[in-house]
This record gives C-alpha cells, structure tokens and sequence, in this order.
C-alpha cells in the first residue's frame, strides 16, 4: 500500500511492522514525531508494545538495554545531544551482544544551539561498535528499520539506522507499505540464546580478567565483519519478498568516471541530478553512495573507486584537528591499494546549510582543478 | 574444562566461581617450612581466602586460589612461612 508520509513516520511505520515489543524514549527535535506516532500505535493497539517514557536519553538506552536482554525486540530513537548523552550505554549494548536498533536523526550538536541536519552526531559513535546505514529517501528508512532487526538479530550487535534532519524527517514521500504477513515471513519472532528469566537464572554484565577481555572483543569484530555476509543476504532476501534492494553503496555512473564524488544521505540525490547535467555536458564525474558505514564496505569502496584519478569526499561532519569523517575512512581504505586517486577532503551543509546543486558541481569542479589534494578539508558555502 | 567465550559474557551456570582459579594473581608464594611450623593454626584462621589446607595435623597452601597476600607469614609466631617472589 503507498502512503505519503514524513521520514520520521516511515521509521514509525517500519517498527511497526517489525512488531518490536518495547520502546522506551525522550523527545528531541527533530526525532519527537518518530515516537509519537509510536506511542499513538501502541494506544490505538496497532502495536502491541510497552511504551516507556523515561527521564532522559540515557536512561532511553539503559530501558532498552535491559528489556532486550529480557529477550525483548527493542527501538529508540534520538537526535544530536540525545545521542552524545547514550554515549556510555551505546558502548554497553554492544558489550552486552544486545540486538537493539535505533533510529538517529542526524542533527548538528551545540553551541551555537541548531536543530538543523549535520552528521557529526552519529559519526562521533563510530567506534561503539553499532551497525550504521545512512538513508537517502524515507522508503529506504522504512525498509532498513526491517532490514536492521534482522541482521542485527542475526549477529547480535546493535544498529543505527540514521536519516537527515528535516531533508527527510520533516519531508512527505510517497512510501510503498509492506504488507504484515510479508514482514512476518521475513522477519520471524526474536529469540534470544540468554535472557533474563527468574525461572532459569543466568549472570549478565560480568567481569571479565584481562585474558578474557581482549577474546570477548575479538568476537565483537568477528560478528561485524560477518555482519557484512548477512547484511548482503538480508538485502537479498528482503528484494525476494518486497523487490527492494539497496546495497552497501552505491556506484551511480561510475564507469570510465576520472572523477567520483563519494556522499551519503539526501546529498546523493541532489548529487545524481548534478552528475547527470555534467555527464550531458561530457564531463566524465560519478557518485558512490556510502549506505553502510560499519562495518565499513571496504570492497565495494575499492571497487568503485580505484580506477578514478581522483576522489572527492562530501562530508556533513568535520573531526576537528583532521578533516572530514567520510574523507578518512575513504582514504583509509584506498592507502594500501596498488593504484589509488587522489583523494579531496570537503566540508558542507553543516548545521543544516543547504546542499545545492551549485555548491556540489564548485566541488567538482574545484577537485578537477586542483592538481593536489591540499592536506586540510576544504570548507564549501555558508558566510564566513 | 572448555572454556566458551559466550557473547556478552553471560554466566548461563551460576555457582560456578570454584572454578575461576585466582592463584595467578600472585607476586609474592608463601612457602612453609615444616620443621619450623608448631601447629599453631593461626595462618589457617587468619587466611582471607580460605588457601591454607589443614589436614588432621597437616598444613599446606592451595596455591590454585591464594593471592599471596603474606598475611599468614606475617602472623606466623614461629616466621616458618617465607614469602618468595613468582618466576614468570
């Protein structure tokens, strides 16, 4: 069934279908609307979940941390300074093999205060050892809420699914509903290994001595690199049922390109457009879309990118005393590659300043020009 | 026994911390000179982790759990237990 929707409604949707048992959460612009569209299904009985309203963010992750290791299917949702206060307990859920999803709409942090789309907040929680997607219309958001239960289910690792401020939170789509029984056949009840039961009593959150420590962390990185093999089933199969699949990136008009403009989110739409004109005008430019960011898709990233003489990198996010968070994974990946590009370092469309398509063809073309990448991030629009 | 490394670290048997063997905590062994030792049991009853063995008119260390804290040579009236430093 197509609906229009807002972004935020479309995560709502898809926790609905996933039939997700508990949701705890606090309100924060620009995620509020996620759950109270939430909290309206639960009191209308369209959800038959535990709604709980707690005092803050954190206490948003440690609710959900101890009903999924009850055995619970568990959501959240924040935003920005929502996110940077879960912090301690992202680590936990983690640490605690707890199959969590959360949806994070990306907001730039304060001061100065903004509620406008910027990345930083969700790049900043890279190393939580949280699955991240990056979605570019409210139909992938949909999807992937779907697709993040099951993998993570899968794996045993919490994910983050993140979608722009407003660009598509805020945004009416027209977004295909999957039907329940389709969900359901893709998506099966969870079913937890341990879980807190009186009945049969386990110890959850133990000590470990160093010898033990470092093995428990080394099957942490074994689940995400496996992550990857089930990530690409669960995009498989869920293009079997509903004829939707989305991949880690995506190559748009990447053969024969001498230059690749690498982004994620909404900037990859408004970027296609771009690439098309310049590919009109016989400009040989292409795109990679970045969908998944941990585990990062170092294969497909090579893939894409190699032959290209060089790369530009849309960041929304800046790590202050580097460059571009996007830009360092991007060359990270590229260095130990026989024939790499040169790859560029751009800075954009924070605290929600407008990606146009004229601010992404100065990009291109001050990438073109440049003969070597300059070692800072080169900053793009706004009033300085 | 095999050990499992269970994601999460979740303790699925409890009652199982007699087999969490702690000996290898130590830096300083307590070693017993038998000859010197007059039975006096106050190592037995002053030991923190319950590592000294007393068997009819025995007395020995489990060294499986003792830290080697040197409590028991410090009390010891007849000096019989030596503290001796771990090889690696």
């Amino acid at each position: 069934m197509i609906k229009v929707m807002i972004g935020n409604h479309a995560v709502s949707y898809g926790v609905m279908l996933s039939r997700v048992q508990v949701i705890p959460a606090y309100p924060i612009t620009p995620q509020t609307s996620i759950v109270e569209e939430l909290s309206e299904f639960c009191a209308d009985g369209h959800l038959n979940a535990r709604f709980i309203k707690v005092e803050s963010e954190h206490s948003a992750m440690a609710c959900c941390i101890g009903a999924s290791a009850a055995g619970a299917r568990t959501f959240t949702a924040t935003s920005s300074q929502g996110l940077a206060l879960m912090h301690e307990m992202l680590h936990w859920a983690t640490g605690a093999r707890l199959p969590i999803v959360m949806a994070n709409v990306n907001r730039a942090l304060g001061p100065p205060w903004n509620i406008w789309n910027d990345q930083t907040d969700s790049l900043s929680q890279r190393d939580t050892g949280w699955l991240q997607f990056y979605c570019e219309s409210n139909q992938e958001v949909l999807d992937t809420v779907i697709q993040s239960f099951k993998i993570s289910e899968e794996v045993l690792l919490p994910t983050m699914l993140v979608l722009d401020a407003f660009f598509l939170s805020h945004t009416a789509e027209a977004v295909d509903v999957p039907d329940a029984q389709d969900v359901d056949r893709y998506l099966p009840r969870y079913q937890a290994r341990y879980r807190l039961d009186v009945d049969n009593p386990h110890s959850f959150g133990n000590l470990a001595t160093p010898e033990y420590y470092q093995g428990f962390r080394n099957k942490i990185q074994d689940d995400m690199i496996r992550a990857r093999t089930v990530a690409k089933k669960a995009d498989e199969d869920f293009e079997s049922i509903f004829h939707r699949s989305y991949g880690f990136t995506e190559a748009y008009q990447c053969e024969g390109a001498d230059l690749i403009l690498v982004t994620s989110g909404t900037v990859v739409s408004t970027s296609r457009i771009v690439i098309d004109e310049l590919r009109k005008e016989g400009r040989k430019v292409g795109l990679l879309k970045i969908r998944m960011f941990r585990p990062f898709p170092f294969d497909d990233v090579i893939g894409a990118l190699k032959d290209a003489k060089k790369v530009a990198v849309l960041d929304r996010a800046i790590s202050f005393g580097h460059s571009g968070i996007f830009a360092q994974e991007i060359m990270s990946a590229m260095y130990n590659q026989p024939s790499k590009p040169l790859i560029y370092s751009y800075i954009t469309g924070l605290g929600g300043l407008d990606v146009t398509p004229r601010i992404i063809t100065d990009i291109i073309n001050d990438a073109c020009e440049r003969d070597i990448p300059p070692q800072e991030s080169i900053w793009i629009g706004g009033k300085s | 026994m095999k050990r499992e490394y269970i994601r999460g670290g979740v303790i699925h048997n409890s009652g199982n911390s007699v087999i969490f063997k702690t000996g290898g905590w130590r830096v300083f062994r307590p070693v017993i000179d038998q000859s010197m030792c007059n039975r006096c049991k106050l190592c037995y009853w002053y030991c923190p982790d319950n590592t000294i063995i007393w068997e009819e008119d025995n007395v020995g260390i489990n060294y499986e759990y003792c830290k080697g804290c040197g409590i028991c040579a410090h009390e010891c009236p007849k000096s019989a237990i030596q503290m001796e430093r771990e090889k690696l």
